[in-house]
Formats: structure tokens, sequence, C-alpha cells
């Protein structure tokens, strides 16, 4: 799935490592080969064809993961062309994969990446069952170089915003999304009658029920967007009878039940920032990450604002600020998120056999006075541009050339 | 976690001045007014007047803190003393006056209070249903006759937020639906039940212009405008009615003989504009669209005090700042819209470079709590791109040039002798990530302390339903 462009062996050198799965390590190399970090630590000897890149006094940490978002799905938001993220006509939208609506050429995807993002989860919205979630790297050509995994999860709307698509109550949508969860699995026991048109109705499009079953075996994730409290224990409730992987996005009063979202180990996507109250989560407040962490969930930190998702950082500045350890909040967008993504093999420290996925900034990331030094994708570094430094160029004394 | 097309949604989105603040111990009258408007208005009579009243507060000393005045000047470990609402010292050191509270600053950061000039707090409250949707009136093009001060919920949880955030004076603007919005609120942010409680005191009226996309796609199918061009028209119409309207009432106002003319609410508005008694607040994004309203400004001999949202200011800082008219920008959005498309973060820095105002404002109820974070991205995004901005010139963005648009520079917005002691507290520099306003004094009233519930004031709405931060429901 990997291409691995520029076979080329890189060093950085000097840096204060965070390889988040251990220790910080000072002075310490990050040796990358052929898109993999092939070793990490302070006695790594550094090959004579590497490119050297000095890191004296620079901080080094895996590139960030957002958990949501809309990344290469959206360019402008009030231009319906140019959005891939959400389908009309189908509730139970569970076989729409967003994966080919991505668009490499985004110019988003520059802008988020010189800011030290690497990777993020592109989600389908609205419906009930919204479609399914692909992790995507920001780097690459097309749709199958960016693609980390396809899909992660189904993605299901237990919030506010899923009831109109479950007739206006908030109980008819765990009843509707049990009868579908029920008629994929009678759907899968019973295809030969269901193709001779030997089965009573079922609730949604063959296609949908085929498409949920990978998540109601287990192999993909349900991830569940809710917030309020008891939203969030239907959620839970529906895991435990289906016994789905599942992952809450949103949980705003989660704090209110952390205990029982750790007991049930369950992982939370978390947006910091978030605290402005409306009947869907009253309690939504800045300390939910922090109270959440502490009981033992796994947490990660989300910019659900796909144009700001460089604003992941800053979110995490905040957890930290309310309460989060900062070793906390760095691995909420790393390895946690790798983890509850399932590509922890693969993704979210810098560790030797991992994607080469590599920031080195001037400072601690979370702070506003730190820039991005370099960013490697998969071992090739990324050039410091976007069309906003493009912009910045031509306008920086005015009045401009053309 | 929202869904992000609930978030798109979310963007479809003078006076006769009241004069002196009713009820409280005079105070140092340079600071207690803004300058008069010299001309007539159209009514004599007062109208929906501040009931504003200081809080009883004693004397302040917070000592050994850094002091950020935002003149200039960053003292390191200085002293602040306020007494009876007004900033009595600032200095190395401060005489402590009598019966002060004497707070131990060490380690912390002083700034003036915090002004957003682009909120619409209390008239898209939340919870944000449609029961609290008061900002738009959006029903015809030309609304000058609205004031969002008739909208405004005292009880929108949204306001001790933005309390806690540090923030102590708003412009609470009418949306961006019309041409001409309505008039916006200038109030001090503090608990209150009624918005004549909160009204800034001599404060001067806004007008909310808007350009570009926003009126066009609510009005298109509605009868108009339906385009740029159309936007335009739009403008110069209604202003050219408000000539002819001012031209009547200050003639009649001159000897009051005869009947006065008929009273329009809605040229009244526009006449105060054209007196230059009520300030243009210009949402426009496009920067052709900014010259297209300076001239339209000259057309009709008013000034633009301040272009919001404006993400393509930089493009045109240098006649932004010849004209005088100042910015009101975001640190980093961009890309919701077609018109939002070149927003780029060192906007506020390439303004400020090119000599003109920069404000960082929020227009949103989430990042009214972190203008301080907001203008340091801001600031630092400037710096990175080797433009020279200085912590003083960034601190300005948020508290003075807000002031300035606002028509309060002389009254709020530094931390001087004489001026309102709307003062925050923060944990440390206020643009690090992990800084927080610890204690807001608005007029010298202790409005919020992070340490201290009986200091964190919570709105009726919140009561009961709303657990209090730092339960454990």
């Amino acid at each position: 799935m990997i291409a691995f462009l520029l076979a080329q062996t890189i060093a950085i050198t000097g840096g204060t490592v965070y390889p988040v799965a251990g220790p910080k390590l000072a002075k310490a190399t990050v040796l990358i080969r052929d898109g993999r970090i092939a070793a990490v630590g302070t006695d790594v000897s550094v090959p004579s064809d590497a490119t050297r890149i000095d890191a004296a006094g620079k901080w080094v940490t895996p590139g960030l993961i957002d958990g949501a978002g809309q990344l290469g799905l959206v360019e402008i938001s009030a231009v319906p062309g140019t959005r891939e993220g959400s389908i009309q006509g189908d509730t139970i939208a569970a076989a729409f994969s967003v994966a080919e609506g991505i668009n490499p050429a985004s110019t988003l995807i520059p802008v988020t990446r010189i800011e030290g993002i690497t990777t993020a989860l592109a989600m389908p919205a609205g419906n009930l069952v919204s479609g399914q979630a692909v992790l995507i790297d920001l780097d690459g050509a097309t749709i199958e170089q960016m693609l980390v995994k396809s899909p992660v999860g189904v993605v299901a709307d237990l919030s506010e915003s899923g009831k109109d698509d479950a007739g206006g109550s908030r109980a008819r949508i765990a009843e509707r999304l049990r009868q579908v969860f029920r008629d994929a699995l009678e759907y899968e026991r019973r295809k030969a009658d269901f193709r001779r048109a030997q089965m009573q109705h079922l609730s949604a499009s063959d296609e949908d029920l085929e498409a949920l079953l990978p998540m109601l075996h287990g192999q993909v994730a349900l991830i569940a967007q809710a917030n309020r409290r008891s939203d969030i224990e239907t959620a839970l409730r529906l895991a435990r009878e289906f016994k789905l992987k599942l992952i809450v996005a949103g949980g705003a009063e989660g704090w209110q039940i952390a205990g029982a979202i750790a007991a049930a180990g369950v992982p939370v996507l978390v947006e910091p920032m978030d605290n402005i109250p409306g009947y869907d989560s009253l309690g939504i407040r800045y300390e939910n990450a922090a109270i959440l962490a502490r009981a033992g969930v796994k947490v990660a930190l989300l910019e659900t604002d796909t144009h700001k998702t460089r604003n992941l950082r800053q979110q995490a500045g905040n957890a930290v600020s309310y309460g989060m350890t900062w070793d906390q909040a760095l691995r909420a967008v790393t390895l946690a998120p790798a983890e509850i993504f399932g590509v922890a093999d693969r993704y979210g420290s810098l560790a030797p056999g991992k994607v080469a996925n590599v920031v080195v900034w001037s400072g601690d990331p979370f702070e506003f006075t730190t820039g991005v030094e370099h960013v490697f994708i998969r071992g090739k570094e990324i050039a410091l541009k976007s069309r906003q430094t493009e912009l910045l160029e031509r306008y920086r004394k005015l009045p401009p050339t053309y | 976690m929202r869904q992000p097309l609930l978030l798109l949604l979310a963007f479809t989105g003078a006076c006769a001045s009241s004069g002196a603040r009713a009820g409280q111990t005079p105070a140092p009258a340079a600071a207690a007014t803004p300058a008069a408007s010299a001309e007539s208005t159209s009514v004599g009579r007062l109208q929906y007047p501040s009931t504003y009243v200081r809080h009883p507060n004693p004397p302040v000393v917070i000592r050994n803190a850094t002091i950020m005045t935002a003149t200039g000047q960053e003292i390191p470990t200085g002293s602040i003393a306020f007494k009876d609402g007004r900033i009595v010292a600032v200095g190395a050191k401060v005489e402590v006056p009598t019966g002060a509270v004497v707070v131990d600053g060490t380690g912390k950061f002083v700034t003036p209070g915090l002004i957003d000039d682009h909120s619409h707090i209390g008239v898209y409250a939340a919870p944000g249903t449609d029961a609290e949707s008061d900002g738009n009136e959006a029903t015809t093009p030309v609304t000058a006759e609205v004031w969002a001060e008739h909208s405004f919920w005292p009880q929108d949880p949204q306001i001790p937020l933005a309390i806690a955030g540090g923030i102590t004076t708003i412009q609470a603007l009418p949306g961006s639906a019309n041409l001409i919005g309505g008039r916006s609120a200038i109030l001090k942010l503090i608990p209150a039940r009624t918005v004549q409680e909160m009204k800034f005191p001599g404060a001067h009226y806004g007008l909310k212009m808007a350009c570009g996309e926003n009126p066009k796609r609510v009005y298109g199918r509605r009868g108009g405008p339906s385009t740029r061009m159309g936007n335009m028209a739009g403008y110069r119409a209604a202003f050219i009615q408000a000539e002819g309207y001012r031209r009547k009432w200050d003639a009649w106002n001159k000897d009051h003989k005869g009947d006065p003319p008929d009273r329009n609410l809605r040229l009244e508005s526009l006449a105060e504009v054209l007196r230059g008694n009520m300030y243009v607040q210009n949402h426009c994004y496009r920067a052709d669209e900014m010259a297209q309203m300076l001239d339209l400004a000259h057309e009709f001999g008013f000034k633009i005090r301040s272009f919001h949202h404006a993400v393509e200011s930089y493009k045109i800082a240098d006649l932004l700042a010849k004209e005088g008219t100042a910015v009101s920008v975001w640190a980093d959005w961009w890309g919701f819209k077609e018109e939002a498309m070149d927003g780029i973060q060192q906007n506020a820095a390439l303004n400020q470079q090119a000599g003109g105002r920069s404000i960082i404002h929020s227009d949103d109820p989430s990042g009214i709590q972190r203008l301080n974070q907001e203008a340091a991205k801001a600031m630092y995004a400037g710096q990175r791109a080797g433009i020279a901005v200085t912590r003083d010139q960034a601190l300005r963005w948020i508290t003075v040039n807000p002031a300035w648009a606002i028509g309060l520079d002389s009254v709020v917005g530094t931390l001087e002798p004489g001026k309102m002691a709307d003062v925050v507290v923060w944990s440390g520099d206020p643009f690090s990530v992990y800084s927080k306003a610890v204690q807001v004094y608005n007029d010298g009233w202790l409005v919020y302390d992070r340490a201290d519930p009986a200091h964190q004031p919570r709105t009726d709405f919140e009561l009961g339903q709303v657990p209090a931060p730092g339960s454990d429901r």
C-alpha cells in the first residue's frame, strides 16, 4: 500500500526526541531509511550516505494524527461541488466509503501538513449511519498512495443530529440501529434466500447490510458520535449487545461516566476546546479530556473543523491547560489515535520499523512560539509550502509584483 | 464533536448619546465619557439609556506581576493599583490605597481587559435553538432600524465563559445576512438582569454592514440583491435616502420651527452614520470589495471604522492604512466559503507592518474565550515570516485597537492612570497556550476568580441543568 518513491537515508541528529512509546531522549538521533524509522537513540551510528538534519535545540516527535474532519473531502465548505463527505437519500449509508472522494490535490493538505499534522481520519457525515471513515497520510499523488487504512470504521450518529434520520426520537436511533444490525446478520446467514427473494423485507439495502458485517464481526470499529451522557450510555449498550469495537466520538459528557467508559475499554475522541452548552450536551466542559484520561480511558484529541486541522496542537495545549499531563496530550495526538484506529503497528511513535512520519519543531509543539522546521511523511521531506505561503510571498511587499 | 455540516450552517449565518454614567461617584472626566458628538441627532430625547452602575468594590493592588500596559511598556516586576473603578497607578512600585485588597501577582501577568469588537454572544445565544436565534433580521436587505440590544439575552451562558477568558467589553453585532444589518450594542461583559445594565455608557453605536456572499445568498431568490453590483446599489440607495432625511432634521433642529419631520428609524440610524456619530462596522472579505466600500464611504462622506473578517486585507494594507480604517480579523480562519479562500495567518501582522490598525476579533463564542491565544498565533505567525511585530502591538490587537474601533480608546484598552479598571490577571504569559485568566476585574469589580467559586458567575440558564465547573455530577 505504501509507495516509497524516494529510497534514501536521513539522520535527524542532536534533537530532543519524544518517541512517545518511551521516555524522551536528549541529543538523540532518529534514523530514517526507505520511508521507515530504522533507529532511534542516543548511540545510533549515522551511515555516511545519510542526509543529515541538524536538530540541535529542536524537538522531534511523531507526526500528529487528527482523528476527525474531512481532509481531502472538502475544499470550500459553502460550495457543494467541492464537498464529498456526505450523501443524500440513504439514512443507513454504511456502504458509503469516503475513500474515492478524496482529492489528493486539495489545497488543505499542504496547509495542514506543514504545521506538523501528517495523518488524519477522513470521516463521512450526515445520516444515521454516515458511512465508512478512512485514515490517510497527508502526502501522495493518488488516493492509493494516501490511504493508511480503509476502512477504519463505520460512523453512526447517536447525537441530537441523528434523530432526524431516525424519525425524531433518540429511542428510535437505538431501535433502528439494532434492527439494521440484526438484519445484517440475518442477511449474512441467508444470502441465498435473499437472492431468491425468499426473505421478508430487510431494513436497509443489501449493499449497506453487507458493509456492516466487518463491523459486526469486530474487524472494524463503530465510530459513534455521542455527546449526551445517556447517548454515550446507549452506544455502550449497543456495543455490549452486539460485541462491537466501539469508538465514541465527541463524548462531551463522558466525564460524568468516565469510570464506566474506562471499564468498557472504549476509547473516546475529544475536541478539548469545545465547551458551548447546547441541549445535546449541557455538561460540555474543558476538563473532559483530562477527567477521561485520569479514569483510564484512552483519549485521542481532535480538531473537527477541517480547515483548521492545523490547530490540533492548540487543542492539545488547551487540554494540558485543563488538566491533562503534557505526556498524555502528546500521546493523545500520536500513539493513542494510532491505537484507536488500529494502525499502532505502523504509526504513532518513533520506533524502528514504523512509518517515518516525523516532525522537527523549534520547541514545544503545543506552544504558539513554536514553528515547524521539518516534516517527513513516509520518510520523504515535505516542502514547507502551501497556497497560503504563496499568497504571503506575493503580498509581502505592496504593491505586489505579478 | 459537531458534524461538519452543522458547523457550516453556523456561518449562515448613536447615538442619542446617553451621557454621564448614572448614579455613581464622579470620576476623571476624560475617562468617564468619550467625546460627545457635536452635531444634532434626529431625536433629542434619551433612547434606551444605559442604566449601568459600577459595582461597589474595594481598592485593589496587584503586586510583583509582569504588567503589560498596551502602551508600549512591559514592566517585569510591577504593580497596579485601582480604586473606584479607575486605575490610579501603574509602575515598579505603587502606593497602596487605604483599605486595598492586595493580590500577590508573583509569576503572573496583568493586561487590560480584552475587548472583542465582533461578537454575537447574546444575540445568537446558547443553547443555540431557533428560540435564541435573534441575530439576523433577514426579512429585507436594509434593516438599519434594528438594534442588537433589543435581541440581546443577558442570560446567555456564553457570557460567563467569555468573562473567564478575560473579556471585559464586547461589541454585539447583528449578523451579516443584510446589506445593512442594524445597530450594534457596546456592552460591559458583566452579570446583569437587563441589557441596559450592561450598556457601556457613552459608547458610539456601530452600524453593521455586510459585503459579498451573504446578502447575495440570502436575498438572491427573494427580490435581490443577487449580485455584488446589486449589493452596492442597495447601500447607495439607502444612503441617498438618508442624506435627504438628515437635511430635513438638521434644518428643523436649528430652530424647531413648525412640525418636526416624520421619524424614520431606518434613516435615523443611517443619518447618524452621516453625522459621524455612529461607526460603520463592515463585514467584508475580499480586497477588491473593501476598495469599493471605501469609495462608497467617500461618496457619502462617512468613514468606515473597521472592516470585519477582512481576510484579504493584507492585499490592500497600504490603502487601508492610508484611509485610517482598521481591520478586525481572525488569526487563521479560511476556506469556509469562496470569499474566505485567501485567508493567511500573517494578515494581522502584514496590516500592522503597513501602518494599519489590526484587531483580532472572534465572531465566535468559542474563540472569544481565547482571544489572547488567537492574538498569539497571529503574532508568532508574523514573526516567523520575518514581519516585525512586538508583544505590545499584539496585545493592542485585542485591547486598545478594538477599543478604538468602538470609540472607547480614551476610556479602556490600556493600563494607564485614569482609565477604567478593566484588568485581567493571567496565570502566566498571556501569549502562552498554557496560560489562563485567573482574575478578571471589570470597572474594578472582581467578576471572575478562577480560584474562588464565589466569583464565578453563572447565568439563570445554567442553574439546575448545566453542571458547575469543578463538580463531578
